[in-house]
C-alpha cells in the first residue's frame, strides 16, 4: 500500500518562481495568522468562542472574513490576468500557458464558491434571525458544519498553490478536457472535491435558513411582514436546497469517471459529455440567482433607511423575488446555446431567459420609487446602492441581448460575456454585500466602520469597474475570446490595457477596504454604536444591542406590522424594560462541527492524492462524530435569568449613555422617527 | 404527527398491512406481466409507469402517512414543490438530451 | 411509557417538529439528486459501447427478491413505530433488528449482483450505460448501507437509553430515510429493471 497515493517531492511548486512565489504568500498568510494568534496569546478565546461556537452572528462573522480574505486572493487572479494580457500582444507575456489557465480557473472558482457564498451565508446567519425575532437558526450545529466544510473546500483551493497545481479547465470543468485522458493530474480533482465539499454545506445551509424562516419567527411575525432581506434568504436558502444536487451529481459522475474509469463523459465507450454541460448549469444558472438575491435583500433595506422612507411595493418586491426564484430553474439551456440545440429548444429558453429580466425589472423600479420624495442620506452602503441601480442596469441591458440565440452565437465565449456577468456581479453582488458588510458592520461589532474611507472605496470600485469591464464589451464585439493568453491582433491591445487601468483603480478600492477596516478599529471608540440602531433602522434586528446578546433578544419582540421596528419606535414600545427575565435556554458549544469540516479537508485532500487509507480514516472520524453528537441529549446550557438581567441592564445602562438618534448628526437626517401618511 | 410531543405516532400497524399488501400486488403485476412477455413494449412500459406512481402514492400514503390532515402544510408543499422541480429538470433535461442527440448525434 | 404519555416541554416539541421538517427537506434534495441520475440513466441506457446490455445481465427473479426484501423491511420497520408508541422497548429492538437483517440480505443480494457482473466483464468501466447502471443503483445501496448503519446506531440508543423522546424522534426521521429509499427502490425497479429486459 502506497501511503502517499500519488504524492510525491515534483508535487511542490518549485518548477516556476511564479508558482514558488504563491505557495510562500499562502504559507507565510498561514503561519502569520498562527503567529499572531500566538502572540496575543487569544489560542483559548479562539477556540472556545469562535472555532467551537454554534452562535449564528459569530458563524456570520467567519464566514464574512472568510470571504473578505478569498476576496484578495481572488483577485490577485484578476489582477495577474490583466497584466498579462495588456502586454500579451505578439509576445508570450510573463505568465506561461498552462500558469494562466489555472489562474483563470481558480479565479471563477474562488470568487463564486469562497467569496460570494460566504459572503451571503455570512449575513444571512448575522442578520435573519434577527430580523424575524428568533434567538438562533433552528439548527445551530448544522450551521457549525456549514461553516467549517466551506472552511474545508477554501483550505484545499489554498492548498493547491502549495502541493500539486490548480485546475486548467475553469471554473466550469467541462469535458472531455476535464478528464482525466486531457487532464490527468490533481488539478481537477482538487476543484471537484473542494467544490463538492463546500456544497453539502451550502446545501445544509439552505435547509438551515428556510426551517429558521418558516419555523422560528417571533409571534405576529407573518411571512408578509417579513424584511425584504428575509425574503430573499427565503427563496435563495430554497434555490440552495434543490439546485445543488445537480452540482453533486454533476461532480460525483466526473469524479467517478476521472478516477475510477467511468464513462459518463469520456470521448469513446459511450460517454456523453454534453450530460455533464446539462447537469453543471441545471445547478450553474440557479446560482447565480442564489448570489444576487441576497444582495437585492441588501439593497431593499438600504434604500428604504437611506431614503429614510418606507420601502415602496413590499408586496410587487416579495412576489418579484418569488418569480425570479421559480423562473431560474427554467433557463438553464441559455449558458449553452451554441453546442448544439434545435432552434425550438433554443427559442423557449431564450423566451424564459427574457421573461425572468422582467421580475428585476419590477424591482429596480421599486428601488427608485423608494428614493423618490425619500430624503437621501449618503452614507456608503446608500452609495453601494445608487451605484448598483445605474451600473446593474447595463449589465442587465447585455443579458437581454444574450438571451437571444442569435446573437449568443456571435457572442457566446467572448469578452463581451465576461463583461456582462461581471456587469451583473460587481455592482449586483459585491455590491450588495459590501453594502450589507457596512450596513450591518455595527451591528456584529458595536462600532461603525469609518465612513470618509467607504466613499473612497465606493469611487475607487465603481470607477474601476467601468474602467476594467467596458472596454471587455468592446472587445467582445470586436471578437476577442475569452480566457486569451496572449494574442496577435493589434486592435485589442489598447483595451487591454485600459482594463488593465481599471483593475488597477479596484486594487486601490481594495486597499481603500483595508484602510478602512484598520482605521475604524483604531478609531472605534469615537464611533461606538450604543444604542444598537446607529442608522434609525426600520427591522427588527436594530432593536438588540450592538454586538447582539448571545440569545438576541431577551424578551420576544411582539410584531404589530411590517418594518416591524420602526412600528415599535413609532408607537413607543421600542426599549421596553420587562419586570422580570426569564432563563434562556442556549445551545452549548461544540468542536465537532470543526472537527467534521477538519475530517472533511483530509479526506478531500485523501481522495485528491489517492491516500485511500488516510480517505478511509477521515471518513470513520466524521461517522464518529456524526455518532457522538447524534447520541448527545445534553447539547443545551440554561442560561439564568440573573444573567441575562446582568446583560439587558448593561445594555439599558449604554442606551442611557446615547440617548438621541446617532443619525441625527447628518445633514441629510430629517427628525425623530414618525409613522408615515398612508 | 403529535402535536403536543412534535414527534409522529403510529398507533396501529393498520396502514404498514395495507401498505404491504398493496405495494406487493402494484409490484407482482408488472413483473409478471414482464417475466410473461406477452404484451407489446410500449404498452408494458405505460403499464410500469402507471403502477410505479401509483405505488409511490401507496408509499407516501401507508408508510408515510402522507395526507392533507396530519401532515404539516409545509411539508406538503416541500413534496409539491421538489415534484415540480423534478418534473422541469428532468423533463428539460431529457428534451435537450434527446434533441442534442437527433441533431449532433451526441 | 407510550409516546403519548410522554412530557415534552413545548420548547422541545417545537424542535422536534424543526428537525422532521429539516430532514424532509434534505429527502426533496436527495430526490433531485436521484432524479438526475435517473435522467443520465435514461440518456445514456443505449450507450453499451457494444458491450452487454441490460437484457444480457438483468435476472428479473432477482430484482423480484430484493425487492421484497426491502418492501418487508419497510413493513418491520413500521412495526417497529408501532411499538415505539407503545413504549414496548424489547418489540422495538426486535423489529429494528429484523429491519437491519432483510435490508442486509438486500445488500448482500445487490453485491452478489455486481460483483457477478464485473466479473462477466461487465463493471462500469466498460461503457457508458454501465456506468450510468452502477452509479444508479450503487448510490442507493449506498444510501442503504448507511441506513443500516444508522439503524444499528438507534438500536444502540435505544438499549442504552431507552426510549425517550430524543430517541423517538430520531427514529422517526430514520423513519422517513427508510420509506423514501423504498420508493426510490420502486422507481428503480420501474426504470431500470423491468424495461431493461424488454
Amino acid at each position: 500500500m502506497d501511503l502517499f497515493g500519488r504524492l510525491t517531492i515534483e508535487s511542490l511548486p518549485f518548477y516556476s518562481a511564479i508558482a514558488a512565489s504563491g505557495a510562500a504568500v499562502t504559507v507565510l498568510g498561514a503561519l502569520a495568522v498562527v503567529g499572531a494568534i500566538t502572540y496575543f496569546g487569544a489560542w483559548r478565546m479562539v477556540l472556545t468562542e469562535w472555532v467551537s461556537s454554534v452562535d449564528h452572528k459569530k458563524i456570520g462573522i467567519m464566514y464574512i472574513m472568510l470571504a473578505l480574505v478569498m476576496l484578495v486572493r481572488g483577485f490577485v487572479d484578476a489582477a495577474m490576468m490583466r497584466s498579462q494580457q495588456a502586454i500579451a500582444y505578439n509576445s508570450e507575456g510573463y505568465l506561461p500557458p498552462g500558469h494562466f489557465d489555472q489562474i483563470f480557473s481558480s479565479h471563477g472558482t474562488i470568487m463564486i464558491f469562497f467569496m460570494a457564498m460566504p459572503f451571503l451565508a455570512g449575513l444571512a446567519n448575522l442578520i435573519v434571525p434577527q430580523q424575524i425575532g428568533s434567538r438562533d437558526v433552528a439548527f445551530p450545529f448544522m450551521n457549525s458544519i456549514s461553516l467549517w466544510l466551506t472552511t474545508a473546500g477554501a483550505g484545499l483551493m489554498l492548498l493547491s498553490l502549495v502541493v500539486g497545481k490548480f485546475s486548467t479547465a475553469g471554473w466550469t470543468a467541462y469535458p472531455p478536457y476535464s478528464g482525466v485522458q486531457f487532464t490527468p493530474g490533481v488539478g481537477v480533482d482538487y476543484w471537484l472535491w473542494m467544490v463538492f465539499i463546500a456544497g453539502f454545506g451550502s446545501t445544509m445551509t439552505g435547509i438551515n435558513f428556510l426551517v429558521t424562516i418558516i419555523k422560528c419567527r417571533a409571534p405576529g411575525m407573518t411571512m408578509f411582514r417579513l424584511p425584504l432581506f428575509t425574503w430573499t434568504i427565503f427563496v435563495t436558502s430554497l434555490l440552495m436546497i434543490f439546485a445543488f444536487p445537480a452540482l453533486t451529481v454533476a461532480c460525483a459522475t466526473l469524479i467517478l469517471d476521472r478516477n475510477f474509469d467511468f464513462h459518463f463523459f469520456t470521448n469513446a465507450m459511450g460517454g456523453n459529455m454534453m450530460n455533464y454541460i446539462n447537469l453543471f448549469w441545471l445547478w450553474g444558472h440557479p446560482e447565480v440567482y442564489i448570489l444576487i438575491l441576497p444582495a437585492f435583500g441588501v439593497f431593499s433595506e438600504v434604500v428604504a433607511v437611506f431614503s429614510q422612507k418606507r420601502l415602496f411595493g413590499y408586496v410587487s418586491l416579495v412576489c418579484a423575488t418569488v418569480a425570479i426564484g421559480l423562473l431560474s430553474f427554467t433557463v438553464w439551456l441559455h449558458h449553452f446555446f451554441t453546442m448544439g440545440s434545435s432552434a425550438r429548444v433554443n427559442s423557449f429558453f431564450g423566451t424564459m431567459t427574457t421573461i425572468i429580466s422582467v421580475p428585476t425589472g419590477v424591482k429596480v423600479f421599486d428601488w427608485l420609487l423608494t428614493m423618490y420624495r425619500g430624503r437621501i442620506i449618503f452614507k456608503p452602503p446608500m452609495l453601494f446602492t445608487i451605484g448598483f441601480l445605474v451600473t446593474f442596469v447595463i449589465g442587465g441591458l447585455s443579458g437581454v441581448l444574450l438571451a437571444l440565440p442569435p446573437i449568443d452565437y456571435m457572442m457566446h465565449n467572448t469578452t463581451f460575456l465576461v463583461a456582462h456577468f461581471h456587469n451583473m456581479i460587481i455592482p449586483g453582488v459585491l455590491f450588495g454585500y459590501l453594502a450589507g458588510y457596512m450596513f450591518w458592520f455595527p451591528k456584529a461589532f458595536g462600532f461603525k466602520l469609518n465612513e470618509r474611507w467607504g466613499t473612497y472605496a465606493f469611487w475607487c470600485w465603481i470607477i474601476g469597474f467601468y474602467v476594467a469591464f467596458m472596454p471587455l464589451y468592446v472587445l467582445g464585439l470586436l471578437g476577442m475570446p475569452r480566457r486569451m493568453e496572449h494574442y496577435e491582433i493589434a486592435a485589442w491591445q489598447p483595451h487591454l490595457i485600459v482594463a488593465w487601468v481599471g483593475a488597477f483603480i479596484i486594487l486601490l478600492g481594495m486597499a481603500c477596504l483595508a484602510v478602512q477596516l484598520i482605521v475604524s478599529i483604531r478609531e472605534r471608540n469615537e464611533a461606538l454604536d450604543l444604542t444598537g440602531d446607529p442608522w434609525n433602522g426600520r427591522s427588527l434586528e436594530w432593536a438588540t444591542s450592538s454586538p447582539a446578546a448571545p440569545y438576541n433578544f431577551a424578551v420576544l419582540p411582539q410584531v404589530e406590522g411590517r418594518d416591524a421596528w420602526w412600528d415599535m419606535k413609532a408607537r413607543g414600545v421600542a426599549y421596553q424594560r420587562p419586570d422580570k427575565y426569564e432563563d434562556i435556554i442556549m445551545p452549548k458549544n461544540t468542536y465537532v462541527g470543526a472537527v467534521i469540516g477538519g475530517a472533511g479537508f483530509v479526506f478531500g485532500f485523501a481522495m485528491i492524492w489517492w491516500m485511500w487509507w488516510l480517505a478511509a480514516l477521515a471518513l470513520l472520524v466524521i461517522f464518529v462524530a456524526v455518532v457522538i453528537r447524534a447520541s448527545d441529549d445534553d447539547s443545551d446550557y440554561v442560561m439564568p435569568a440573573s444573567e441575562v438581567k446582568k446583560i439587558e441592564d448593561a445594555r439599558f445602562a449604554e442606551l442611557a449613555k446615547a440617548p438621541r438618534n446617532e443619525m441625527a448628526d447628518d445633514p441629510g437626517y430629517a427628525g425623530d422617527p414618525v409613522p408615515e401618511a398612508t | 404527527m403529535d402535536a403536543s410531543s412534535g414527534i409522529p405516532i403510529e398507533r396501529t400497524a393498520r396502514p404498514y398491512l395495507i401498505g404491504i399488501v398493496l405495494a406487493l400486488i402494484l409490484t407482482a403485476i408488472p413483473f409478471w406481466l414482464v417475466y410473461d412477455g406477452a404484451l407489446p413494449r410500449e404498452t408494458l412500459l405505460m403499464v410500469i409507469a402507471t403502477f410505479a406512481v401509483v405505488q409511490i402514492f401507496v408509499h407516501l400514503r401507508f408508510f408515510l402517512h402522507i395526507d392533507f390532515s396530519t401532515t404539516p402544510r409545509e411539508n406538503l408543499i416541500a413534496l409539491a414543490f421538489a415534484a415540480v422541480l423534478i418534473c422541469i429538470m428532468v423533463g428539460g433535461s431529457l428534451w435537450i438530451m434527446f434533441d442534442l442527440y437527433h441533431r449532433m448525434m451526441v | 411509557m407510550t409516546l403519548e404519555a410522554m412530557t415534552v416541554s413545548p420548547r422541545d416539541a417545537e424542535k422536534y417538529e424543526e428537525k422532521e421538517f429539516g430532514f424532509w427537506l434534505y429527502l426533496m434534495s436527495d430526490a433531485v439528486i436521484f432524479a438526475l441520475l435517473f435522467a443520465t440513466y435514461l440518456v445514456m441506457v443505449g450507450n453499451t459501447a457494444g458491450g452487454p446490455t441490460g437484457k444480457e445481465l438483468f435476472s428479473l427473479e432477482r430484482a423480484a427478491a430484493e425487492t421484497l426484501v426491502l418492501l418487508l423491511s419497510s413493513t418491520t420497520f413500521g412495526f417497529a413505530a408501532v411499538a415505539l408508541s407503545a413504549g414496548d422497548r424489547s418489540k422495538v429492538l426486535m423489529w429494528l433488528a429484523i429491519t437491519v437483517l432483510l435490508g442486509a440480505c438486500f445488500i448482500f443480494l445487490e453485491i452478489g449482483e455486481f460483483c457477478g457482473m464485473i466479473q462477466e466483464g461487465a463493471g462500469p468501466e466498460r461503457s457508458g450505460f454501465l456506468s450510468a447502471f452502477f452509479t444508479l443503483v450503487g448510490t442507493h445501496g449506498l444510501h442503504v448501507s448507511v441506513g443500516l448503519l444508522w439503524i444499528c446506531v438507534m438500536i444502540g440508543q435505544v438499549f442504552f437509553k431507552g426510549l425517550t423522546a430524543p430517541v423517538a424522534s430520531r427514529l422517526m426521521r430514520l423513519g422517513l430515510f427508510w420509506h423514501f429509499l423504498d420508493i426510490i427502490w420502486v422507481v428503480i425497479f420501474s426504470v431500470v429493471y423491468l424495461p431493461g429486459v424488454l
